[in-house]
């Protein structure tokens, strides 16, 4: 018989009190788990939500980290515009000159190359318009060039899915300039498919409605990022709804400055022309992610426009708003590692009076002082071991039966070993060595047991 | 096999002075002898058995096994000597409650450096007649049988002296001499030396040697004082 095997009789002999102790400690395990879990979906949605897809987002000037909520986040106040004109600034080559015949109206230099398109070669420069609502969730109206182009993810190598329809395109002969694709979350809030149609509301949620229905031509698959909680409309559809035209008005080129451009042949579909649109964002990236920062300092020297790189915003906003959440949830786990060694203190110690005679016997049989003590250790061993594992399990076991909500709200899957941090590879064994030296004390009442006055007779 | 010579024991009193329990100035016992001690109760006769077994220290004088002087080695020596030469019965038997008959068994064998040797304790159960109740534990055995197994557990090492406190004081006349008769029978096989305290005159007569406590232990009129 082992050291081992007396105490797994001991821990048996004390079955309720043990199977307590078990529960507390994996309890505690549990929570400790589930509180790395959450800790770890948070930053891994900030780090996917940190890698957009772009160098850049360039809009008006104002405050940096309200251009990326807008942006980024589709959260806060909507800023100030921007003309077209500056949109047309990024468009590499002679994509410019292509865009302002294409669209048609009063604008200044219109053969110009692009000031910025130089920096661009082989990039991309996506406009967004925002302002609207489909029910709680914000509206964005871009080209289809946002979900052809960008990418997420952690390495943003990912490419938009839909897990229903399509991309919306720019005309189509069945729904005109009035086709849209909606996040995972907004579809599933909404309850709506392809085929439906969405009415936005203009400003606020609570807003009044605008007369013209886009059609749902796409559901995106779940990304994990703001996307899947925001409703995307064809630009173009955008400008052509009331109260979007002619927002803003450039002191520096009055439309009389502007010469009229070409418009397109008569049956081309009627656009919004160019000197009546606005962007509030553009989202650069050009072919050499490190030009990014030759397009920067220009532009922000510029008396109108702004531009933010959207990663060190994003790593700002995670310093200063998600690491105190997460030190506070690391700090959490600490204190609830301390209470169940605590709690195998106390058990195992109020058990210690019980065992005076047992623990004399096993003296008089010969076991030496250290050898109880060892035994007593063993036991709140084997006691945190199997707390341990069965918190273990059980806190994943709880993070994969939430994935299909949290894959849902956050877009993150969680299986049961990938949400395993370095935390937890160090927290959850320092944990059982932890409760393991909890037995100390009264493996230390054992080892001072006096053997003639506990044996009896 | 086991020579005491000048051996003294006294315990602290309330008021701080101390009380002597034991003053032996000889007492032996020879390789497989079998012996009994009468005395009556509260005389000192556990507190020899106890100062025997290592597991009390004595104040002075020597105790020595098998030539080994129990009080020149360290308690984790003499704790290494108890497990592997004495063998102990209770009064109260003293098993595991939450160990079967067999692993009470093993569990005198645990603590000694020998080899455990699990069929051995296989055999002392069925010897004393446990062979069907190994893996009863204590509360499903009767009390005539539970001090069998400590009988067998005391016998597990093979030790050189095998001490009983009252080993039947605790048991209905039935199963004494039982209990008495199996004791004997196993050391006598296993030339095992015995030493069995006890305060009943029926026991002792069955002994060629029988050694009155008041008779070696010149503290023992002043202990049955204090009481």
């Amino acid at each position: 018989m082992n050291l081992l095997h007396i105490a797994w009789r001991n821990m048996q002999q004390r079955g309720f009190a043990t199977l307590l102790t078990i529960f507390s400690m994996a309890l505690g395990v549990a929570l400790v788990v589930l509180v790395l879990s959450i800790s770890w979906t948070i930053t891994e949605s900030f780090d996917r939500n940190s890698n957009v897809g772009y160098n850049l987002i360039v809009g008006a000037r104002g405050g940096s980290l309200q251009l990326v909520l807008n942006s980024v986040f589709y959260l806060s106040k909507p800023i100030e515009v921007l003309p077209y004109e500056d949109y047309l600034d990024f468009l590499p080559g002679d994509e410019r000159s292509k865009e302002i015949k294409r669209i048609g109206g009063r604008i200044a230099n219109p053969e110009a190359k692009g000031e910025y398109a130089d920096k661009m070669e082989g990039g991309f420069a996506i406009p967004i318009c925002l302002g609207d609502y489909f029910g709680p969730f914000r509206v964005v109206g871009t080209t289809p060039a946002f979900f052809d182009k960008l990418r997420y993810g952690r390495a943003s190598d990912m490419e938009y899915k839909f897990s229903e329809g399509r991309n919306f395109v720019d005309h189509s002969p069945e729904h005109g300039f009035f086709e849209a694709v909606l996040g995972s979350q907004v579809a599933a809030t909404m309850n709506k498919k392809v085929g439906d149609s969405v009415q936005t509301t203009h400003g606020d949620p609570e807003g009044m409605g605008h007369g013209e229905a886009f059609t749902i031509v796409g559901i995106l698959a779940p990304t994990g990022t703001p996307n899947d909680r925001a409703t995307f409309i064809n630009i173009e559809g955008f400008y052509k709804m009331d109260n979007h035209a002619r927002a803003f008005v450039d002191p520096a080129h009055p439309d009389e400055l502007k010469v009229d451009v070409r418009k397109e042949p008569a049956d081309a579909p009627d656009r919004l022309s160019l000197e009546k649109r606005d962007v509030v964002a553009v989202l650069v990236k050009p072919a050499n992610g490190s030009f990014a920062v030759f397009l920067e300092r220009p532009i922000n020297k510029t008396m109108r426009m702004q531009a933010v790189s959207p990663i060190s915003e994003i790593s700002g906003m995670l310093e200063m708003f998600v690491a105190p959440v997460k030190n506070a949830l690391l700090g959490l786990t600490i204190v609830v590692c301390v209470v169940s060694a605590i709690s195998i203190l106390v058990s195992i110690y109020n058990s210690m009076s019980d065992r005076r005679r047992d623990i004399a016997v096993m003296r008089a049989l010969g076991a030496r002082r250290d050898v109880v003590l060892l035994v007593v250790l063993l036991e709140s061993l084997l006691i945190a071991c199997i707390g341990g594992a069965v918190g273990w399990f059980a806190g994943h076991g709880i993070g994969v039966a939430c994935a299909d909500m949290v894959e849902e709200r956050t877009g993150l899957q969680i299986g049961f070993f990938n949400t395993i941090t370095i935390y937890e590879l160090t927290l959850i064994p320092g944990l059982v060595l932890l409760a393991t030296l909890a037995g100390i004390i009264p493996a230390f009442v054992a080892y001072r047991t006096d053997v003639s006055k506990n044996l009896g007779a | 096999m086991l020579q005491i010579t000048d051996l003294k024991k006294s315990f602290k009193l309330p008021d701080g002075q101390r009380l002597p329990v034991l003053d032996v100035e000889k007492f032996t016992i020879n390789d497989a002898e079998q012996m009994v001690l009468i005395g009556e109760s509260g005389g000192g006769k556990t507190t020899l058995l106890h100062c025997i077994a290592g597991i009390m220290t004595p104040d002075s004088g020597s105790i020595e096994l098998d030539k080994i002087n129990l009080l020149k080695l360290s308690e984790a020596g003499r704790d290494r000597v108890r497990a592997a030469k004495i063998g102990y019965v209770f009064q109260t038997f003293n098993l595991l409650p939450g160990f079967t008959a067999l692993e009470n068994v093993r569990l005198g064998m645990t603590f000694s450096n020998r080899r455990p040797d699990p069929s051995r304790a296989i055999e002392l159960l069925k010897r004393v007649g446990l062979g069907e109740r190994l893996h009863h534990k204590p509360a499903a055995l009767s009390v005539g049988q539970q001090q069998r197994v400590a009988v067998a557990r005391a016998l597990a090492n093979s030790p050189t002296l095998l001490l009983a406190d009252e080993p039947t004081a605790n048991i209905d006349p039935k199963n004494q001499q039982m209990i008495i008769d199996l004791i004997r029978k196993n050391c006598e096989e296993e030339k095992i030396a015995l030493m069995i305290v006890t305060h009943s005159m029926a026991i002792a007569e069955q002994f060629p040697r029988v050694d009155r406590l008041e008779e070696i232990n010149r503290a023992y009129a002043g202990v049955k004082q204090s009481k």
